[in-house]
């Protein structure tokens, strides 16, 4: 087991427009990436999930190009509205970090 | 094979950047230099008070460096997005700060200010017409809407920034723009592909961000027919493929869809190669023209106005137990403001506990208190300021001096490390427009006007 914040060399939120947020994990190391994405931990419904939002609204991709996962959800608020607590949705990364991946299993 | 430079001084005009990097971008014979001036990044705010989130000084001064290394090379310098929303208050303000360099400076050119704040008949006609469109999941948009908005913007696409430099302009300042459109529209004019256009319009509007280690400064990209190369001339900088990987996913919903105004830029096949180690060619992206060209629409209404204090206590028995306080703390500031005649329908009240879930609110995993001081701010939005300020007045003071089971602390509840403590925010905006406007002539609602400087 591993966790993503000790595999991953980008982990990170940010607004996509003022009523999505989106979660970018980068790896370095195309072939760890691969690993990564074989053990199919990080998917649209463990966002779905972390975040508390349906998972048909949760924008999956994997990005082999650029070693990373990406996903886009609506946000809590629009930013800068009433109630919203993060205007550039720059610290929204932090459930991820401790996602646990399997790597011993998927070899 | 046509090959054309451009040199991107920041992400935002107003952010900084090394001189020395400016130097050394230009000694590299650029075709074009400017940056984005812009962003919805820092909320509704700016858009609709018609301000800057810049500072006036800090603009001033990278503004000017960009000007006369534009007027020294004979080359365009472009601000797309002036004054960081793109409205007209935000362009004059802009053209106003080029004129006192210029004056300063003793430069002379022509400029050209594109005007973004479409006609509201003319929007009213459109949704009539079937030519507006909601985006994410927001309402069809209204006539309500449009004439509630405080000010509405469009987007601007490549152009009429091309047309301004057929009409000779050396200064272009952009209303809000498409970030990338002020590179594409320099990269289009001169034959490179739309796929590349696009892409490098996307690398270098953001400075040298896809460089290591990331701050505000140059970036320059090297356009051919069928890649693009970026590197930052500031010599302790690098772009690395993770770097400039990192910078592709940058405020896009998808990785490798990313809509414009004319069409798509696919970059699902791209590569990522180093060229020496501080330069990296990407290849592969693709551009699939739109059936229908587009721009998008922001605008923002009134939502009240705002008043703010901020707080923090340090007593574990009030600690243990915020929960509750705050419970009771929001029906006392009930019955106090209904006694003095403003009803729970005339105000919101938030108030946001740092230590707890202040960062993430409902998404926040473990909202269990572990700290031995908590930050609070409380917040107040009423149907006028006066409301604000009032209930914010009781608020504050109920969070001071209110009694809890077992309290030791009779004298006060709350630290507050500042005189005056409470903070009239103004006018609340939220995004009320964020629709697309479909457009037979891209140029059409971005009208031109030059000027001899």
């Amino acid at each position: 087991m591993a966790r993503i914040r000790e595999i991953a060399q980008v982990c990170k939120s940010k607004n996509a427009g003022p009523f999505i947020v989106t979660i970018d994990v980068l790896f370095e190391d195309h072939a760890l990436y691969h690993r990564v994405k074989a053990t199919g931990v990080l998917n649209a419904a463990l966002f779905a999930k972390l975040y508390g939002v349906a998972e048909e609204d949760v924008l999956f991709t994997h990005y082999d190009a650029a070693a990373a996962f990406k996903a886009s959800l609506p946000r809590l608020v629009a930013a800068g509205g009433f109630g919203d607590t993060d205007v550039y949705g720059a610290q929204q990364h932090a459930p991820l970090l401790d996602v646990e991946i399997p790597l011993n299993e998927a070899g | 094979m046509t090959e054309i430079r451009m040199l991107s001084t920041s992400g935002i005009l107003g952010y900084g950047y090394a001189e020395e990097s400016l130097k050394i971008g230009m000694a590299r014979e650029p075709h074009a230099i400017g940056a984005d001036g812009g962003s919805t990044d820092p909320g509704p705010h700016y858009l609709g008070a018609g301000t800057s989130f810049t500072s006036r000084l800090s603009v001033k001064r990278d503004l000017k460096l960009m000007l006369l290394a534009a007027m020294a090379a004979k080359i365009p310098c472009i601000i797309g997005t002036a004054g960081g929303a793109g409205g007209e208050p935000h362009l004059q303000d802009t053209a106003a700060l080029v004129r006192e360099i210029a004056r300063e400076e003793k430069l002379s050119f022509r400029m050209a200010l594109i005007h973004a704040e479409p006609d509201r008949a003319m929007l009213r006609e459109a949704v009539t017409a079937g030519r507006v469109k909601a985006l994410v999941k927001l309402p069809p948009l209204d006539a309500g809407t449009i004439d509630r908005a405080e000010r509405i913007v469009a987007m601007m696409g490549p152009e009429p920034i091309a047309r301004a430099l057929d009409g000779g302009a050396q200064v272009i300042l952009c209303g809000r723009s498409s970030d990338p459109a002020q590179w594409a529209a320099v990269a289009l004019r001169a034959g490179i592909p739309p796929a590349v256009a696009w892409y490098a319009g996307k690398m270098l509007e953001c400075g040298a961000e896809p460089a290591v280690p990331k701050e505000p400064d140059c970036l320059l990209v090297t356009l051919r027919d069928d890649h693009l190369v970026c590197e930052p001339p500031n010599p302790i900088r690098r772009c690395t493929p993770l770097s400039v990987a990192n910078f592709a996913l940058h405020e896009n919903a998808s990785p490798i869809h990313h809509t414009e105004p004319g069409g798509m830029l696919d970059t699902s096949e791209v590569s990522f190669d180093p060229v020496s180690d501080r330069a990296v060619k990407v290849s592969g992206m693709r551009w699939m023209p739109a059936a229908q060209y587009t721009v998008k629409l922001e605008g923002v209404e009134r939502d009240g106005y705002r008043a703010i204090t901020i707080c923090g206590t340090r007593d574990p028995v009030l600690i243990g137990q915020i929960d509750d306080y705050l419970a009771t703390h929001r029906a006392k500031v009930s019955a106090k403001a209904a006694a003095f005649g403003v009803p729970p329908s005339a105000y919101r009240m938030a108030v946001r506990v740092y230590g707890k879930d202040g960062v993430m609110a409902d998404w926040e995993p473990t909202p269990a208190v572990t700290g031995h001081e908590l930050g609070f701010i409380i917040e107040v939005v009423g149907d006028t300021q006066d409301i604000a300020d009032a209930v914010l007045a009781m608020a504050r003071t109920s969070l001071l001096h209110a009694d809890f089971p077992g309290r030791l602390c009779k004298e006060g509840n709350m630290a507050f490390p500042f005189s005056p403590s409470d903070i009239a925010l103004g006018p609340l905006y939220r995004f009320s427009v964020f629709h697309t406007l479909a457009l037979e002539d891209p140029c059409a609602i971005f009208p031109i006007e030059y000027e001899s400087v």
